[in-house]
């Protein structure tokens, strides 16, 4: 097949064929396309009012050193007057998560971006390591799904910013809406694919990427030149997602379309009446403070669990409960910080008293 | 000339297959066996008619790497007789979607680029 001309400008040579559209079109107005469709994302869904100040989940990857690179290149050209941050977790995972840091660590000069890096040590006193070596490797990604959700949210209050931005992708939301279909996970199968989530008391998180493929963050960061790390993480090959995954680039090879397509039934769910009856109401946990469905979050629940050296039974509700029964915390036990919303939000909050000590 | 030289770049953690070095220079036969058949090799400088050659293709690249350079796991880059889908194949920085993928005839002083998407973001 002999190369095209690109199929927007007529005048290129085309390097790249689109897996969304099956255009193919050349690298200048390859990386307008991708650019505008993010900026057309975030204004049609009003993601962004000036003055915002706004932080960016970097963990060096290549979705989010993408996602800093094109949110400063478009706060520049279209003027959105944000202020940007860049947020990283570090789980404590040797080997993956000091790595991807130092990548970090460069995209702050490179983009000229302050960072800021909480760490589950500093906040849960244990580490992704610590916590493997204790449970060993099933249900470790979600005790890393579940205190990174928080730790953003407590790095974010700390910085007093008003929006968290992620670089989840097309293909991350495509692959988690068929497994909430696969595990029957109804409440989140509903959430999944709001580009914003926003409850009373968090801080506004939504993801700029939406509908952005993972091919073309990699292919736009390949002839952008731009620094990420990219090695899996080392508990990962055991997660669920892999099967969702797999499952999901077989469809992408035989019908590239799908993976929007994907997007789009997910967001057509609509719940039914008498099982949406059923969900549980948001309350906060009584201990740290932080959004829950039930009295302790998930995160008090998970940590209480390693504390008490019965982690495993923390992960399913039937066994929480048995949990529960077992009697209170000690008082030398490790207990999260309590949760202070940021400024602006706590003046619409009315007061609730801390947790006892 | 019966070999072309070519410059493989390997990335996005693929490169930890293949001894931990992202850049290689590689020279493979610029005629190949056509079709699976016979396994022995009698290849001489011209076409033979007692064994169907064809140009080197990206197809016969991704088995020699297997076969040549690869150190562990074939199943991370190979699947099904090409890439493993999630790795995305840049043949002198275009698409390898727009030359013909496998089919696509090499060429002496190719630049074939190897792009993984299957790790975190």
């Amino acid at each position: 097949m002999p190369p095209r001309t690109c199929a927007l400008c007529d005048d290129a040579r085309a390097i790249l064929k689109r897996p969304k559209t099956g255009q193919q079109i050349c690298k200048e107005c390859f990386f307008y396309v991708f650019e505008t469709e993010v900026h057309n994302t975030i204004t049609e869904a009003c993601l962004f009012k000036r003055g915002d100040r706004v932080a960016i989940g970097a963990s060096g990857g290549k979705d989010s050193t993408v996602l800093a690179h094109v949110m400063k290149t478009l706060n520049e050209r279209y003027a959105y007057g944000l202020e940007l941050f860049l947020l990283s977790i570090d789980e404590g995972i040797t080997g993956y998560r000091d790595d991807s840091l130092e990548t970090v660590k460069r995209n702050q000069q490179q983009y000229d971006i302050p960072l800021k890096i909480l760490s589950y040590d500093e906040l849960y006193g244990w580490t992704m390591d610590a916590i493997v070596s204790q449970i060993g490797r099933k249900n470790n990604c979600t005790f890393c799904g579940v205190f990174r959700r928080q730790a953003l949210d407590r790095g974010a209050a700390i910085l007093d910013v008003d929006h968290i931005v992620t670089g989840h992708n097309a293909d991350d939301i495509a692959e988690t809406v068929l497994m909430n279909i696969m595990r029957g996970d109804i409440a989140r199968l509903g959430r999944c694919t709001s580009i914003c989530t926003q409850g009373e008391d968090t801080i506004k998180r939504s993801k700029p990427f939406k509908y952005a493929y993972e091919k073309e963050i990699v292919m736009y960061a390949y002839f952008k030149k731009l620094d990420y790390f990219s090695t899996e993480c080392i508990y990962s090959p055991d997660a669920y997602r892999g099967h969702a995954r797999a499952f999901l680039k077989d469809l992408e090879a035989a019908r590239p379309s799908a993976i929007i397509d994907i997007i789009h039934s997910g967001e057509a769910f609509e719940i039914k009446d008498d099982v949406k009856a059923t969900q549980k109401l948001q309350q906060t946990c009584r201990r740290c403070g932080y959004m829950s469905s039930n009295e302790l979050c998930k995160a008090c629940t998970l940590l209480e669990g390693l504390e008490c050296g019965l982690a495993s039974n923390a992960v399913t509700g039937s066994a929480r409960r048995k949990l529960d029964v077992e009697g209170h915390p000690s008082k030398t036990m490790r207990q999260i910080p309590f949760f202070r919303a940021p400024p602006h939000l706590q003046l619409s909050k009315q007061s609730v008293s801390p947790a006892p000590s | 000339m019966s070999t072309i030289s070519l410059k493989i770049e390997f990335g996005g953690g693929l490169e930890l297959l293949f001894s931990n070095q992202r850049s290689h220079r590689i020279s493979i036969p610029a005629l190949v066996p056509a079709s699976s058949g016979s396994s022995s090799t009698q290849q001489k400088g011209e076409g033979d008619d007692a064994q169907p050659t064809k140009p080197a293709d990206l197809s016969y690249l991704i088995f020699w790497l297997r076969d040549n350079l690869l150190k562990e796991r074939a199943e991370l880059f190979v699947e099904n007789g090409t890439v493993r889908p999630g790795v995305l194949v840049l043949v002198n920085d275009t698409d390898w979607e727009l030359e013909g993928e496998g089919d696509y005839q090499l060429k002496d002083g190719d630049e074939i680029v190897f792009i993984s998407t299957l790790h975190g973001g």
